[in-house]
């Protein structure tokens, strides 16, 4: 029997954090479980200069395909189910708890993967403007995205607040919860295997409180989703953003299994209106 | 202005490299242009303006008043009220008042009624308001004839429709008004953007309190009329003049549910940092740098217009101006020229005569602003060409101007100038232009000029910009949706897109 390094995922590989510091997660009891890469701001401009290299061609994947992709997440997990179940023990939850949050986790990735080439129709329109020409608004995704994963809600917050932002062709770099960091880890190998491109999802393990600066300030950063209910962190959040106008989402969910934490109006949160006009001759 | 003016055609000859023999563009060589002013008789204007809050117009608590002045005669039009913190209570109370006594309950196809009303009246009294727009603001009388005005009643009557009809825009969703909206415009479309930003608020059952910009308050004051004509319930609008100031005790104000605003970038981030702390919703619409891209298969001609159209429209006080031209580097020279002798043609001058072609720039810290950038500009090393046309004695005026051989570190290619200057650079390829298009913090607009199609929806898909034109530039429309990408701005107007920000989803 050997134990897992748990290590950062950036750029579709798993280092460990630049600083070499570490934290340790311990259960209820005290008992420690693994220590846990302190991720620090260096490691999330990686992080951010890796989301931008990829941002582009994840960008202008196909619709089809990022369905296919976010179905083939979904089948990964599924098939690695009971390793997560095992890891959300350890980091608190019952058996049951574990279970439940492992089976919503999947069925949310299969709930996107659907989305991926219907929301885009949901969220158009062609205009009729009164001059001679032609005109339509589709979306396109805002560009690199900041997710501060909630502190609770195990491995299903997480892929709840990532899913909306990576199916609608953004690419992100993800603070994991310091409550679940490993399932967050163990979620990355099911994204590594699973044809997602390199960079498209990065995620960080470390402390929020020193984190939360970088992240909502860097400047090549183009929305922040910021999950939780602090508000002093959200007020932070959305001063920080201001500095190049980032899109600042706030999500608040007590309850990750409810009918109103999934939705296409969630992947429209990350995604720009884009206008284009064309004369027609008359 | 009763004189005649003289067009001539002619310019001083140039170098040009191009292998094909120059011809010299006609235009009107041999025309004369008669004085043609719109007459401003029948334009009814108060001397002094109080505050529109609660259905009427009252003194302001501060008792301050300040000028509006005619940027083109430098002539005081009218004294307006200068809102003070309390004044903005007033009319935040009144907004709140409204919007839980009337107007969120009111049934929605009857609100729409009202609106409706709004577009019907300015429709109706169209001319007077383009004369005081021209006046007050300094913008060709064809421009607010025929682009500021009808646009401002079609936002009207384009989000009066979607009163009653809202649960259609937003589906599996009950959309609820979000309360009491806070609206801070600028003085580029005074009018327009009045009606961009109150038309959707109220179609979707919020109230509001609008500042418009204090070198042109007038039209807003206007429109205010008009909302007491159409016998909108009392606070349901609230017009509040004042300038930076009167602004950040709106934005400020605990009781304001949303912010929209229009106006620089600089001015958005600040707004964004005042109300990080608080719930309120909010919609920038801020500046731009536009990249306007010529390929050699272009109509040239077509897109000389266009080139035009998109900096020197409304003297480019345009927050999409077209103000970075990229010209593929084998007709560079050939649209440079043609570029030049359109430039030749234009008319610099009163504002309300027909033939006018550029007017007068709205305030003389923007033209000092302006003068600073082109001076900036040949400082940097960029080569400049002026028209030669002549221009009125008194009042704030600014030749159509260019500059070429710019490049991308020049400030006057990264920072918005909000002038009639235009940075023209070069390219050879697909990919360079689009590195360059989008080699900056803004992304509000772009446009594209060539022939071909496949070409064509490959830079628009690029562009990082809310509003690209392809073959056209500068247009708007009601249903068409407006707004950034970048630090252009959060948040869209205009069309269905245009509800979101005034709604909440449950």
């Amino acid at each position: 029997m050997i134990l897992k390094t748990y290590k950062l995922y950036i750029g579709g590989k798993f280092p460990r954090t630049e600083s070499g510091r570490y934290d340790i997660l311990k259960t209820s009891r005290g008992a420690a479980v693994a220590n846990i890469c302190r991720g620090s701001r260096k490691d999330f401009r990686e992080a951010v200069v890796a989301a931008r290299s990829a941002a582009e061609k994840w960008g202008a994947a196909s619709a089809f395909l990022r369905g296919q992709i976010l179905y083939r997440m979904a089948e990964m997990l599924q098939g690695r189910a009971s390793q997560f179940v095992q890891e959300l023990e350890l980091q608190g939850f019952t058996l049951r708890a574990a279970s439940r949050n492992t089976e919503a986790s999947i069925d949310r990735l299969v709930y996107y993967a659907g989305w991926a080439d219907k929301f885009q129709q949901m969220f158009s329109s062609v205009n009729p403007v009164s001059s001679s020409h032609f005109n339509f608004s589709m979306c396109e995704p805002t560009g690199v995205v900041a997710v501060l994963a909630p502190g609770e809600g195990g491995l299903l917050g997480l892929v709840s607040c990532l899913a909306p932002v990576i199916v609608g062709g953004n690419t992100c770099t993800l603070l994991a919860s310091q409550s679940t960091p490993l399932t967050a880890i163990t979620f990355a190998e099911v994204l590594h295997g699973s044809d997602l491109p390199a960079g498209v999802v990065n995620i960080l393990t470390g402390r929020r409180d020193e984190l939360l600066e970088p992240f909502s300030t860097h400047m090549d950063v183009n929305a922040i989703v910021y999950c939780g209910s602090d508000s002093k962190e959200r007020q932070e959040t959305r001063f920080n953003a201001a500095g190049n106008v980032k899109r600042t989402v706030c999500r608040h969910l007590r309850d990750w299994y409810s009918p109103d934490a999934q939705s296409p109006y969630m992947i429209a949160d990350t995604q720009e209106i884009k206008t284009t006009w064309h004369p027609i001759d008359t | 202005m009763g004189k005649t003016r003289r067009k001539t055609g002619t310019t001083t000859p140039r170098k040009s490299r191009s292998p094909r023999p120059v011809r010299k563009l006609k235009f009107a060589t041999d025309w004369t242009y008669s004085a043609a002013p719109e007459s401003t008789d029948h334009v009814r204007l108060e001397s002094r303006y109080g505050l529109f809050i609660d259905g009427k117009f009252s003194e302001p608590r501060s008792g301050r008043y300040f000028a509006t002045i005619s940027p083109s005669t430098e002539k005081k039009i009218a004294d307006v009220a200068d809102a003070s913190t309390a004044d903005v209570g007033r009319a935040v109370k009144a907004a709140r008042r409204a919007f839980d006594g009337t107007w969120s309950k009111m049934k929605p196809s009857e609100r729409g009624k009202y609106i409706f009303r709004i577009a019907r009246i300015i429709q109706e009294r169209a001319r007077e308001f383009a004369v005081v727009e021209s006046m007050d603001g300094g913008k060709p009388i064809r421009e607010s004839r025929d682009v500021d005005i009808p646009l401002a009643a079609g936002h009207f009557f384009y989000y009066a429709g979607w009163a009653d009809k809202l649960p259609y825009a937003f589906p599996c969703r009950d959309p609820k008004p979000v309360g009491v909206a806070g609206q801070i415009i600028p003085w580029n479309f005074p009018l327009l953007m009045a009606a961009w930003k109150i038309a959707p608020a109220l179609a979707t059952g919020n109230t509001v309190v609008l500042k418009p910009a204090e070198t042109t308050p007038l039209t807003a004051l206007k429109l205010a009329e008009v909302i007491q004509e159409a016998d909108l319930p009392p606070g349901v609008v609230n017009i509040i003049t004042g300038a930076g100031e009167t602004g950040a005790a709106l934005v400020n104000h605990p009781d304001v549910d949303k912010i929209a605003f229009t106006g620089s970038t600089e001015v958005g981030k600040i707004i964004q940092k005042a109300i990080a702390g608080s719930k309120k919703k909010f919609t920038l619409e801020l500046g731009g740098k536009a990249a306007n891209i010529v390929f050699e298969d272009a109509a040239i001609d077509q897109a000389v217009e266009g080139i035009v159209n998109g900096i020197f429209f409304n003297q480019g006080h345009v927050c999409c101006a077209g103000s970075r031209l990229f010209v593929q580097e084998s007709v560079a020279d050939d649209v440079v020229r043609r570029l030049k002798d359109r430039m030749e043609t234009l008319i610099v001058g009163d504002p309300l005569d027909k033939n006018t072609d550029i007017g007068a720039i709205n305030s003389k810290p923007q033209l000092e602003k302006i003068r600073e950038y082109i001076q900036i500009g040949q400082d940097e090393g960029a080569e400049i060409y002026q028209s030669s046309c002549p221009l009125p004695a008194k009042g704030y005026w600014c030749r159509p101007t260019l500059f070429t051989k710019a490049s991308q570190s020049h400030r006057i290619v990264q920072e918005e100038i909000f002038g009639p200057v235009l940075a023209v650079q070069t390219f050879r390829t697909v990919e360079e232009v689009i590195e360059k298009a989008n080699n900056t913090p803004y992304g509000l607009s772009g446009g594209v000029w060539t022939d071909k199609g496949a070409k064509i929806f490959k830079i628009t898909g690029k562009l990082r910009a809310g509003v690209v034109w392809a073959n056209t530039f500068n247009m708007f429309d009601p249903s068409s949706p407006f707004g950034g990408y970048k630090e252009s701005g959060v948040g869209r107007e205009g069309g269905l897109h245009g509800l979101l920000p005034y709604v909440n989803l449950s």
